[in-house]
């Protein structure tokens, strides 16, 4: 078979890093070729180069037999090529049929839009690959998933024959998931050539025809036959070493009870709900997406507005009405959404990290101790070996693996009792995930206790001693460690037809 | 080759870091060979006392921008305040009740732009042009429409008055600057402020209380923007309620044109400084030249667009 997409050493530099070092693999019609590798191993990079955002320093793309040179992503659509990204590109405040005909509306001439055909073009095209959906909808009323829909409806409507999807299930829900594997398929015999781009390894074998492993900028190795690959050999070509159990849980002995959260409620949590964690306890939290466990926490950390609860800490009634009383008190709360609710992108590495802890270090009550602040940088970006160039890197330079230990680096700079961690290995790759694992493992060791939330089941079951399973904004079932089994879990967070409803409500709103 | 590497290093760390501060000094350097009278003592202390009030006015400025925000109203507190001052002399005599009801009156309006903003989440510039018309229009009535003359001389030493021949709204801007310049980076209040710009959910996660931070940064606005007038009526030793038109994008222009980011996050100090400078000695060239007003606006819209336009591509070839 011919490749339709050839990358012949495509090399690209970045100030200081070689981000593509020589990286030549092809791509055939008909066939799902999955990309794996650790943050910062040069996926995105290729993609990017792909898609026209980026310029190799060296190297080739060759489509269809002919040398491509993209100056611009409006190039690359041109000549056939769609990418999906983490992050998707719609306008919120436009309709679904606007959305997709974006920049190419049908006109009735003097540049009136012909909104007849263009609510008919987009309801044929949508009813491809989402159903139920009103082209005249706004997108921001949409689900993540549905909104991932929409995306790949345009691409499809762009005449694209090559797709290409960056992390696309990173937060669907199992539904949507199966949903979205579906119609790759679908794309795929239709004889389209799909790149798929994740890091959860279970996607890799199930949906694709080849995969190739990047690590460290290079290509390390492309299997054209999944039969000659399994999880721990792909995983251990992508990080350079084994890794037996990412999750390495360990046993460890509990303490009384520190936690106790009762009769909490909220405007996203109407039915009120109680629970408690003891010392040394990861507590796992787990549910679809929308299930409301970030709200939960959120109501917990005083980030939301109660409506009504308790929250006792060692015994003691505790007052949170904003995140600062929680911080005080040593409960944090490390965010989903490390870009926008985590990091400040704009600012060093050392900024966010003494980002809170300063005002406990401060030289005459007044100005801040510089010295105290750099020490304290330097002693996180070594001991959660954060890579950074320095402490006066932006942390927007930085991956998202790095970001994470830096918010971690700003918590455990406080006097922390109470971790709530939300979703905290979304995203980041393997090896990273196990740093974090154990670190988790170690901090509980400490003394200190962790909630953890997690969309991930096999990770939710690995780390956590208890699980609760939450469902439209209940706690449905608690689990000891022994209690826990995949089907006993996903039959908690799922009854057949909570999850339509839920679609329903969401396109209502 | 490790050497010429090192040098282009050098080089590259001072363009990026100081790049507005080494135009100025060209600047300077050319302006005293080519234009006659510019580098004399004369000259310079015109400039200093000229570009006093867009310095002083842009320490605060320079939070507001760090924030993510920005203020339209300062031109018209300064018209308030003088106005307010000039009365309050007249009325009671007392040099230091007019100087205090100037600033006081001008962080009234401040405090009520930052809790507008902050409480009520009203966009900055809608909250800050309704609030300048108000405060236009309350100048006017209090002054019944004209120039308030101050009968009290003492007070003209404020503005007037040297200190080792330099004058006194050249040393209190200089003391602005050293004082915001600390606040901004030496103080959890400062940055704060650049948290808030740099990502205000994060930074509310963080445990930074951000409505308090954006109320003092107006807060502290309307005080400067309020003392800043009263020095104005010392100086014009009267209070004027229609002075100052345009003056709250001239020290927005002189912040950005010295690298303090729009959008919030990134405030140099010393970048607002450069800017403020480089503006006036351009203008008092102008003058010194004899270069018609029509022109110089032209010639001042271009440096602002110039210096952004460069700024844009130094991003653009660091982030490449």
């Amino acid at each position: 078979m011919k490749p339709v997409l050839e990358f012949a050493s495509v090399t690209k530099v970045f100030p200081g890093v070689k981000a593509l070092d020589a990286v030549s693999f092809s791509i055939n019609n008909g066939q799902v070729h999955g990309l794996v590798g650790e943050n910062g191993s040069g996926k995105s990079t290729l993609l990017k180069i792909l898609s026209g955002a980026y310029h190799a320093n060296e190297g080739q793309i060759i489509l269809r037999g002919e040398v491509q040179d993209f100056k611009t992503t409006r190039a690359a659509i041109q000549a056939g090529i769609a990418l999906i990204y983490q992050e998707l590109n719609l306008v919120p405040e436009m309709t679904v049929a606007e959305n997709l005909m974006l920049g190419q509306f049908p006109t009735k001439g003097l540049g009136f839009i012909d909104f007849n055909r263009l609510h008919g073009i987009a309801e044929k095209q949508l009813a491809e690959v989402l159903e139920g959906v009103n082209p005249k909808e706004k997108v921001k009323n949409l689900s993540i998933g549905q909104r991932q829909m929409v995306e790949i409806a345009k691409a499809l409507l762009q005449e694209a024959d090559i797709i290409g999807f960056d992390e696309p299930t990173s937060s669907l829900s199992d539904k949507e998931v199966q949903r979205l594997f579906e119609i790759i398929k679908n794309l795929r015999s239709q004889g389209k050539a799909i790149i798929y781009v994740s890091h959860r390894m279970e996607e890799i074998f199930e949906i694709c025809d080849q995969v190739t492993v990047f690590r460290d900028g290079q290509r390390i190795v492309t299997y054209t036959d999944m039969e000659d690959v399994n999880h721990d050999l792909l995983v251990s070509n992508m990080v350079g070493r084994n890794i037996e159990n990412i999750y390495n849980y360990r046993e460890r002995p509990l303490g009384d009870t520190v936690l106790k959260v009762e009769e909490l409620s909220g405007e996203k949590i109407p039915q009120p709900v109680s629970f408690d964690l003891k010392r040394g306890e990861i507590l796992g939290f787990f549910g679809l997406v929308g299930a409301g466990r970030s709200e939960v926490m959120r109501l917990l950390y005083g980030a939301d507005k109660k409506k009504s609860g308790e929250v006792h800490l060692e015994g003691r009634k505790l007052k949170i009405d904003k995140p600062k009383d929680a911080i005080v008190e040593g409960i944090v709360f490390m965010p989903e959404d490390r870009k926008y609710d985590g990091v400040i992108p704009i600012r060093n590495v050392s900024e966010n990290i003494n980002i809170s802890c300063r005002r406990l270090h401060k030289k005459f009550n007044i100005f801040l101790d510089e010295t105290w602040e750099a020490n304290n940088a330097n002693k996180f970006v070594k001991t959660l070996s954060i890579k950074t160039p320095s402490i006066n890197q932006r942390v927007g330079n930085l991956s998202g693996g790095n970001q994470q230990k830096i918010i971690l680096a700003r918590w455990l700079s406080e006097d922390v009792s109470v971790l709530l961690m939300d979703e905290p290995t979304r995203g980041i790759d393997v090896g990273t995930k196990n740093e974090i694992y154990n670190l988790m493992y170690r901090l509980t060791e400490e003394g200190k206790s962790i909630i953890c939330i997690s969309s991930d089941l096999p990770e939710i079951m690995g780390v956590s001693d208890r699980l609760l399973v939450m469902k439209d904004g209940e706690i449905v079932g608690a689990l000891n460690r022994e209690e826990m089994d995949e089907e006993t879990i996903i039959k908690l967070a799922l009854t057949t037809n909570s999850t339509d409803n839920k679609n329903k409500l969401l396109i209502k709103e | 080759m490790s050497k010429k590497n090192s040098i282009a290093k050098t080089t590259r760390y001072l363009w990026d870091n100081s790049g507005m501060l080494l135009i100025f000094i060209v600047l300077v350097i050319l302006l005293s060979i080519f234009v006659p009278y510019f580098f004399t003592w004369r000259n310079m202390v015109g400039l200093g006392l000229s570009v006093s009030m867009v310095g002083m006015v842009a320490c605060t400025m320079v939070f507001c921008l760090a924030s993510g925000a920005f203020d339209l109203s300062v031109e018209n507190i300064i018209a308030f305040s003088g106005v307010s001052a000039a009365m309050i002399i007249n009325m009671t005599g007392s040099v230091v009740l007019g100087v205090l009801g100037g600033i006081i009156g001008g962080g009234i309006f401040g405090l009520l732009n930052g809790i507008i903003i902050a409480k009520a989440g009203i966009n900055a510039l809608i909250t800050t042009l309704a609030m300048s018309q108000i405060i236009r229009g309350l100048a006017f009535i209090v002054s019944r429409g004209s120039a308030v003359g101050i009968m009290n001389e003492n007070f003209f030493s404020l503005g007037n008055g040297q200190i080792l021949s330099i004058p006194n709204p050249i040393w209190i801007t200089i003391i602005c600057f050293v004082i915001f310049g600390v606040l901004l980076n030496k103080t959890t209040y400062g940055k704060n402020t650049l948290a808030i710009g740099g990502n205000v959910e994060a930074a509310r996660l963080a445990g930074i209380a951000v409505d308090k931070v954006r109320i003092a940064i107006f807060t502290l606005q309307g005080l400067m923007a309020g003392f800043a007038g009263v020095v104005l009526a010392s100086r014009m030793t009267s209070g004027q309620p229609n002075t100052s038109v345009g003056f709250s994008l001239d020290v927005i222009s002189a912040c950005v044109l010295g690298g303090v980011s729009l959008s919030g996050g990134i405030a140099p100090i010393q970048g607002a400084i450069v800017g403020v400078l480089i503006m006036g000695t351009v203008q008092n060239a102008m003058n010194l030249m004899n270069i018609p007003t029509f022109y110089q606006y032209v010639v001042r819209g271009m440096i602002l667009l110039i210096a952004v336009l460069m700024d844009r591509f130094k991003e653009q070839s660091r982030s490449a």
